[in-house]
Parts: structure tokens; sequence; C-alpha cells
């Protein structure tokens, strides 16, 4: 049937054993992420938070999602959507930050 | 065919009568749905108008009291966008995309038919709010928090458009893998007719605008209905925010109603130039641009809010810039015609007057990219003028060339050319008269979407209103001239011949109007303008010469079709899984929990009927149609 | 339709595509909320703040929402090596703990209410209502979505070969988890830390 690419691409698709490794990694990220609450990390806090964060995201997308294996185009679609997103919910927030209507 | 069908379960198989209809996956049958739906919701759109220029025809009239006239402004506003333009795009997204690329349907057939349903439900559900309670009366842009508001009635504002919203969004999604994927052997993207470049730009506008509106609306809705306080300066919520989420789908929304129509009028100049569109890779990677930049230019509906003097020089800037490509696109469409062997039928008359009338509209939109202008013009009539300009001007011409274009290929059958020419002179007459001297009411001061003219702004804006009120009666004629063309050219319209335009592109290719299957044998591009190729060599010069007779018809592989050829089977579900949408409607709006339920239940099952049904061919390994609807709410649904 | 084994023009399979062009979009979607939040973080009209919120339990249905990714993921593989036994626990699975992180979503919802947070008191509370509402609403179809593709392959309608439905599902799946890595760290975490 059509599916010649994902046929192609099945050898490289990980084992098992290899989503459950990635699977403990995610979990020990997340151990990390939730320290940060009951450790005081100080002004590293957040910039951490965020980069632990972006891994997270990018380790779920490449290996679950099978982006690293599968479609350029598929990548392109959803972090171009991301992308887009942020730019644009970024330039709304500094607009809306810096000229607040008066709040009661 | 599959022996094994006949003793299957089969699905509906009816060709002819009311169930053929209802369970039609036939991407040319569901275009002609939309067609013919947003015929009628224009006659009401255009009878809302009327009412409105009745009501401003003269000094302190009161034909109508404020509160019909801000129900019935804000349904116009609402129809003409949603329910007519937006779906009548879509009608000739249906009916010419499959065709224009080589392909026999869309690349999901259930969830194309299950947009049409939507769409006609949402319909519906918004206008039978006249007789629930009354119409929303707070305007489309659904301004909060007077929109959140009891009194504004927006309750049907926000669950309609967010049921319009799927049926795009399940649209965008559909045409943008169609495209994507289904091109006839050959079809590279520059090989694309530009129709289809431009299809594919506004449904991806359509695929990332419709979740930002549909979250601006799901605020407004739990503002409204469950007093949530996205909205509500009294607790520290910013009626800003809905005004940046608004014209974030908003502005992109503009672009969604015109690329379309240019995408049409890119089709047509060439074909009666008897020449190649001018600059077609200009053309596409311009109409690209309108749709990159499109994203970036929304606050400039928000100049008179609280945004600031950056962000006021920011988007002025980013608004002025995107003229530059929409004027690439207007000098390539001047220069296809320059020099060409005009021939002035109705089609290119309608598309000549959408190049002049938009370039008037986007004149005066320069005007508003000017912040101290803008300040001035703003709710004024003359916005209102602009945006018809292009709207009206623009978008409705180049879809109206579209219908006399294409209507030989959908009926087999000529529309008359003498009624056609009719048609667009008193249209032309009309909408100037309508639409121009409200530039000049507004700059003189007329406020929009007040109910009453106030006698003070003096006799000089009297007589504009009384002008623009003269327009609409030479519209509402011209309209009824259209009607009585269309539906008398159906009947009894003279035949067209396979190829009535000496057309370029591959829909010519096949019968008029096309088999169910579209085409026997799938045509392999080798040219953009294939058709055109196919029927024309270059001498020495350069000049086109017919191919020898025999060679030039070759319409098509008749006596090579291709083996098997299938075809999506009928289903009814889509239909009857979107009649749900009004107890989901109703019961959100009423705060009724038993219709609301009933809704999702009827959706349950209708998404269960859905992919349990058997397909005829019985075979279900291949068919990749069986997408997994999920019936949910808002932009969920793809 | 394209029953014809003709291949597509980019070789890709229309359904997977379908749902990555619309994942895409859904960026949009949470993006909005998320924004609205972000704007609204401080401003509680007096009620309870974010210092309602009960990081440790959070941290844990987090976490059975990041463990299901694995079963699902592992249901995909299963289905893709022809094995529809080992698919259909997974994917029940993956519903449970789908149905898990629901159930305490529920818990913490009513918490709340019981604390004095509920949706029409502040622009704080309406925002972060919705967003994990919808978020959880997007869990909910997604349990739906399982449970008839655990169904469909008792039924044989969902076939050893036909691994693409559950990669598409799986794919929406990951996605809305995805979505609570971002939500677990912008709306939870990170306002904890930057408002207190």
């Amino acid at each position: 049937m059509e599916d010649t690419e994902a046929d192609a691409s099945q050898g490289h698709h990980p084992t098992p054993r290899e989503y459950v490794n990635i699977a403990i990694m995610l979990a020990i990220l997340t151990a990390l992420e939730v320290s940060t609450y009951f450790v005081d990390f100080g002004r590293i806090a957040i910039p951490l938070l965020i980069i632990l964060m972006t891994i997270k995201f990018i380790m779920v997308a490449s290996f679950f999602m099978h982006l690293k294996f599968d479609s350029k185009l598929f990548g392109r679609m959803l972090y171009g959507g991301l992308i887009l997103a942020l730019g644009l919910y970024a330039v709304t927030l500094i607009i809306l930050f810096f000229e607040r209507a008066p709040s009661a | 065919m599959s022996t094994s069908s006949e003793t299957k379960p089969l699905r509906p198989a009816q060709e002819t009568g009311l169930l053929s209809w209802l369970g039609t996956t036939d991407h040319k049958r569901i275009g002609v749905m939309y067609f013919f739906t947003t015929l009628v919701f224009f006659a009401l759109g255009g009878a809302e108008s009327g009412l409105l220029r009745a009501q401003l025809a003269q000094a302190e009239q009161n034909l109508l009291t404020e509160e019909i006239y801000n129900q019935v402004f804000t349904m116009h506003g609402i129809t003409m966008v949603f329910l007519v333009i937006m779906p009548l795009s879509a009608a000739f997204f249906n009916y010419l995309i499959p065709l224009m690329i080589g392909a026999r349907d869309v690349a999901f057939p259930r969830l194309n038919a299950f947009s049409y349903w939507v769409y006609l439900f949402g319909g519906i559900f918004l206008y039978s709010s006249f007789l629930l309670g009354g119409a929303p009366n707070g305007s489309w842009v659904g301004y909060a928090p007077l929109a959140s508001d009891s009194v504004s009635n927006m309750g049907f504002y926000a669950i309609g458009l967010q049921i319009l919203g799927i049926s795009s969004l399940a649209a965008a999604v559909n045409f943008i893998v169609t495209i994507l994927n289904m091109r006839a052997p050959g079809m590279t993207f520059m090989r694309m007719p530009v129709f289809v470049w431009m299809a594919l730009v506004t449904n991806f506008l359509l695929l990332f605008a419709i979740p930002v509106i549909a979250v601006a609306l799901f605020m407004l809705q739990f503002d409204t209905l469950f007093g949530a306080q996205f909205f509500q300066p009294g607790s520290g919520g910013d009626p800003i925010l809905y005004q940046h989420l608004f014209w974030l789908f908003g502005h992109p929304e503009v672009y969604i109603m015109i690329l379309p129509a240019m995408g049409i009028v890119s089709e047509i100049l060439p074909v009666a130039s008897k020449k190649p569109l001018f600059g077609y890779a200009a053309v596409v990677f311009a109409g690209a641009a309108i749709g990159f930049i499109g994203f970036g230019v929304w606050a400039h509906h928000m100049f008179t809010s609280a945004i600031g003097p950056v962000a006021r020089s920011a988007f002025a800037l980013s608004t002025m810039f995107i003229a530059v490509p929409t004027g690439i696109k207007i000098f390539n469409w001047v220069f296809t015609m320059w020099g060409g062997k005009l021939k002035f039928t109705t089609p290119m008359l309608f598309s000549i007057g959408f190049v002049s009338m938009f370039t008037i509209g986007g004149l005066s939109g320069v005007t508003h990219a000017i912040v101290p202008h803008n300040a001035q013009q703003h709710d004024t009539y003359y916005v209102v003028a602009h945006f018809h300009y292009v709207l009206f001007g623009g978008a409705l011409f180049g879809l109206i060339a579209g219908i006399y274009f294409w209507f030989p290929k959908v009926t087999g059958k000529m529309m008359s050319e003498k009624l056609g020419k009719l048609h667009f002179w008193t249209w032309l007459l009309g909408f100037n008269l309508t639409f121009g001297p409200m530039h000049m009411s507004g700059l003189l001061g007329q406020p929009r979407r007040t109910a009453v003219l106030p006698g003070e702004l003096g006799s000089t804006v009297e007589l504009y209103n009384l002008l623009s009120t003269a327009g609409v009666v030479v519209l509402t004629g011209s309209a009824l001239v259209f009607l009585y063309n269309l539906l008398h050219s159906i009947k009894r319209g003279e035949e067209s011949g396979l190829d009535p335009w000496d057309a370029r592109t591959l829909e010519w290719l096949t019968a008029s109007p096309p088999k169910h299957h579209n085409f026997d044998k799938i045509p392999t591009v080798t040219h953009r303008d294939e058709f055109w190729h196919r029927k024309y060599a270059e001498d020495e010069s350069g000049m086109p010469i017919s191919v020898p007779a025999g060679a030039s018809e070759d319409h098509d592989g008749e006596d090579d079709p291709d083996e098997h050829i299938h075809m999506p089977d009928n289903s009814l579900w889509p239909f009857i899984m979107c009649i749900a949408f009004l107890p989901f409607g109703y019961g959100l709006v009423f705060l009724n929990p038993w219709l609301f339920g009933l809704g999702v239940l009827w959706m349950v099952v209708g998404y269960f009927g859905w992919i349990v049904e058997p397909l005829a061919e019985g075979d279900d390994d291949d068919v990749p149609d069986d997408v997994h609807d999920r019936p949910t709410v808002g932009a969920t649904t793809h | 339709m394209a029953a014809d084994v003709q291949a597509t023009t980019l070789g890709l399979d229309h359904r997977k595509l379908a749902m990555w062009t619309f994942l895409g979009s859904e960026f949009l979607f949470f993006g909005a909320f998320v924004s609205a939040y972000l704007l609204y973080i401080t401003t509680t009209a007096g009620g309870p703040g974010v210092e309602i919120f009960d990081i440790p339990f959070t941290s844990i249905s987090s976490f059975v929402l990041l463990m299901s990714s694995l079963t699902m993921v592992l249901a995909h593989n299963a289905h893709a090596h022809g094995d529809l036994r080992r698919m259909r626990l997974w994917i029940l699975a993956t519903a449970g703990q789908g149905a898990v992180f629901l159930g305490g979503q529920v818990y913490e919802f009513t918490t709340f209410y019981n604390e004095g947070l509920n949706m029409t008191q502040s622009p704080f509370a309406s925002s972060f209502f919705v967003l994990t509402g919808f978020h959880g609403l997007h869990v909910f179809v997604g349990i739906l979505m399982l449970l008839s593709l655990y169904a469909l392959s008792l039924t044989g309608k969902v076939k050893a070969n036909q691994d693409v439905k559950t990669e598409m599902i799986g794919l929406y799946w990951h996605f809305v988890d995805i979505i609570w890595v971002v939500i677990f760290t912008v709306v939870y975490l990170i306002p904890e830390i930057a408002v207190l």
C-alpha cells in the first residue's frame, strides 16, 4: 500500500527498550523540574525550567511522534505552527503589558 | 468493483433524488450545494442591506427601531463574511481543486460533506436567532464587554461562528492535504494553476486563523453565558485582549476572502487575453507573501485603542508593506492584458472590474495605515466604503467572474452573454453609486453603526446617503438579472461544447459537466497551462499555432481508461452527525443541559456511525479516508 | 477515496498529513489561552492566586500523563509488528492513565472550588479553568478515540496491517501530552517561582 515511506523507515524506529529509556529520561527531567519547587535555585530557576520544558517537548515530538524518522514536512507543520503562535502571541502580550488599560 | 460488494451491507448508493444529495461525497455536488446555499444567504444579506439603506435614505428617519437596526447591520456583516464570501470561495475550492490538479476527489470526501453540512446548519442556527429572542446586535466584530452583555444577544454570535469555524477548519485540512498530496503525475508546485496556489495559501490562513477566533469566541461565550471574567473591566479583565484575538483572526480573514478571487481572476485574464499569465512566479510568491504578512498587520484595526505609539508605528509600517505584494499582483494582471488579444466576455469584464475596483479599495486601505489619518476615519463611513470596495468590488466581482467562467464547466451550457453584460454594467454602476459616496460622507463625519443619520451633518451628507440608497436599488435590479440569467441558462442555455473559452487548465480536459470520476485517465502533466500546451505548439517566433486537428482534441483517453477507478462511497453520516449542532448550539445558548447533552450524544453516535460504516468496496485496508474525526467543539475537529 | 493504489504525490499517508496539519494549528489554539493566562496571572480581584496550586499533586498527574505517552508509543509499536493483542493492552493502559489524569483534574478543580477559586471570580480564575479545562477536553476526546480504537480492533474493523490508525491517534495523544508539558511549566511551576 502507500506506506512505502513508513515501511522504508521502519528499520530506524526505536525498539521498545529504547522507548522505555526515553521515558526514563523524561521522568528524570520531570523530577528535576519539580525539584525547583522544593529547592531554591535562585535566578537560574526560570531559565532552567524553560530549557527542561523545551528538551522534554523535543524528545516527545522527535521520538514518540517519530518526527526524527518521518517526513520533514510533518516537522515543518508542527514547528511552523509553534513558531507562528509564539511570534504572534509574544507581540500581543508585549503590547498588552506595556499599554494595559487602567485596571479597576 | 469487487463482486463481493453485492453481498456486503452497502453504503447508500442513490444517484438521483434527495438521498443522493444528502449522502453525497462527490466534491462537485458538494461544490454545487455550497453555491446554491450561498445564493440564499446572499439574498438574505442583501435584503438586510436594503433595510439599512432604506433607513438611512434620509436624515432622522425611523423606519426601523434602533434595536432592529443593530440586529440587521450585525447580521448583514456576519452573513456576507461568513455565510456568503467564505463559502462561495469554498464552493469554488470544492468544485475546481480536484479538477485542476487532476484528481478524482478530495482527500477526505466524507469530511468534505461534513464541512458543508456544518456550514448549512451553522447558518440556519444563526438565522434562527431572529425567531428566538432576537439576532445578535453587537456588530460582526463582537467587541467585549458590550458583546458579553446580555442585551446584545451575542450568545448566538459566539456559538454560531464557532460552528462555522469547525466547518472552515475541517475544509482547510482537507484542501491542504488534497493539494499537497493528490496532484496528477507531473503537476509540480510551479505547474499548479494560480487558483490552486491561492487556494493553498487561503487554506493555510484558515488553518492558523480559525483557532484564534475559536479562542476569542470561547472566551466571549464563557463571559456571556457562564459569567467568566475574561473581558470584564470590573474585575481587572482587559477588553483589548478581545480586540487582539479578534483581529489576529480578522486580518488574515480579509485575505481569506480576497485571495480566492485573486486566484480566479488570475485564471480568467490569461484565457481572455490569449496570453500566459505575466510573471506566474511573482503572482504566486506575492500571494504567499500576502498570506504571510497578513498575519503581521492585525493591530492596524486597533489604532484608536490602547496599543501605544511604538505598536502604532510598527503596524503602520507593516500595513504599508503589505501593499507591495498586492501591487505586484495588480501590475502582473495589467501586463497580462497588455498586448493580448482581449475578448471582452462577461467573465473578463468582471475580472477587469475586480482589478480596478480592488485597486481603489486597496488605495483607500493604504490611507488607513497612516495613523493620524486613521484616527480621523475610524468608525466612519469611509471605512465602510473601503472594505466594501475590497470585499464587494474585489472579492465578489472576482467570484462572480468565476461563476460566469466555470458555469459551462458545471452545466455544459453557456450563460447569456447579453444578460451577463447587462448584469456587469448595472452591477458596476450600482456598486459605485452605493459605496463611492460613502467615502465622502465618511470623511464629512458620518459615523458607522448608527441607526439614525443625524440631521446636523448637513444636506451634503444627506445627498450622499440618498445616492447610496439609490445604488442599492440599482444593485437589486442587477442581481435579479443575474438570477434570471443563471436559472434560465441552467435550463435553456446554449450548449457550450467542451472548451468554450479556449482555456488553459486541466479542468477543461474532461467532459462538461464532468463525469462522476472526473477523468477517465489521470492526465500526466508536462507544462504549466497543460491544456493549452496540448492544443497549441509554438512556431519559431514563439507565436502559438494550433496543433494539427485530432491531436488537439485530447479529451481524453476514452480508449484507454484507467482500469480500477475507485470512487468514494456515499454516506449519510456527515449529514446525520451535523444535525447534532442544532441541539448542541441551542443547549449552549439557552443553558439547557438536556439539549446540550442530546447534541453531544448525537455527535458521539454520529461519530461511531461514521467510523464503523462499511465500505461498499469492501476493501478497507487500502482506503485512507477513514479519518477519525472527533466530534468536539471548537478548533478540535479536523 | 484514493483507493486506487496510486501513490500520493508526496508519498505520505493522507491521514497522517491531515493530522500533522491539524496539530500545527492547535498551537494557535492553546497559545491564545496561555497568553490570556499570562496576562491575567496576578489579576485575581482579591481572590486566590497561583499560591493555591498544589505542585506535588499536579506533578504526579503530569507524570502519569507523560508515562501514558510511553504506553501509547508501545501500542503503536505492537501494532506495527502486527501484534493486536499487545496493542490492545497498551491502548487500555494509555486510556486508563488518561482517565487517572482527568480524575486528578476533576479533584483539583473541586478542591480549588472549595478553597474559594471559581471561574466567575476573576480573570485569573477564568483563564486558568478554561485553559486547563480545554486541555482536559482534549484528553477526554483522546480517551474516546482510544476506546473506539480498542473496540474496533476487537470487531476486526481495525486490522493488524492498519497501524496507521493507531499511529494517528498516537500523534494526537502525544500532542496533548506535549501541550501539558508546556502547561505544567508555564502555568504551574514558573508562576510559583516568579509570582510568589
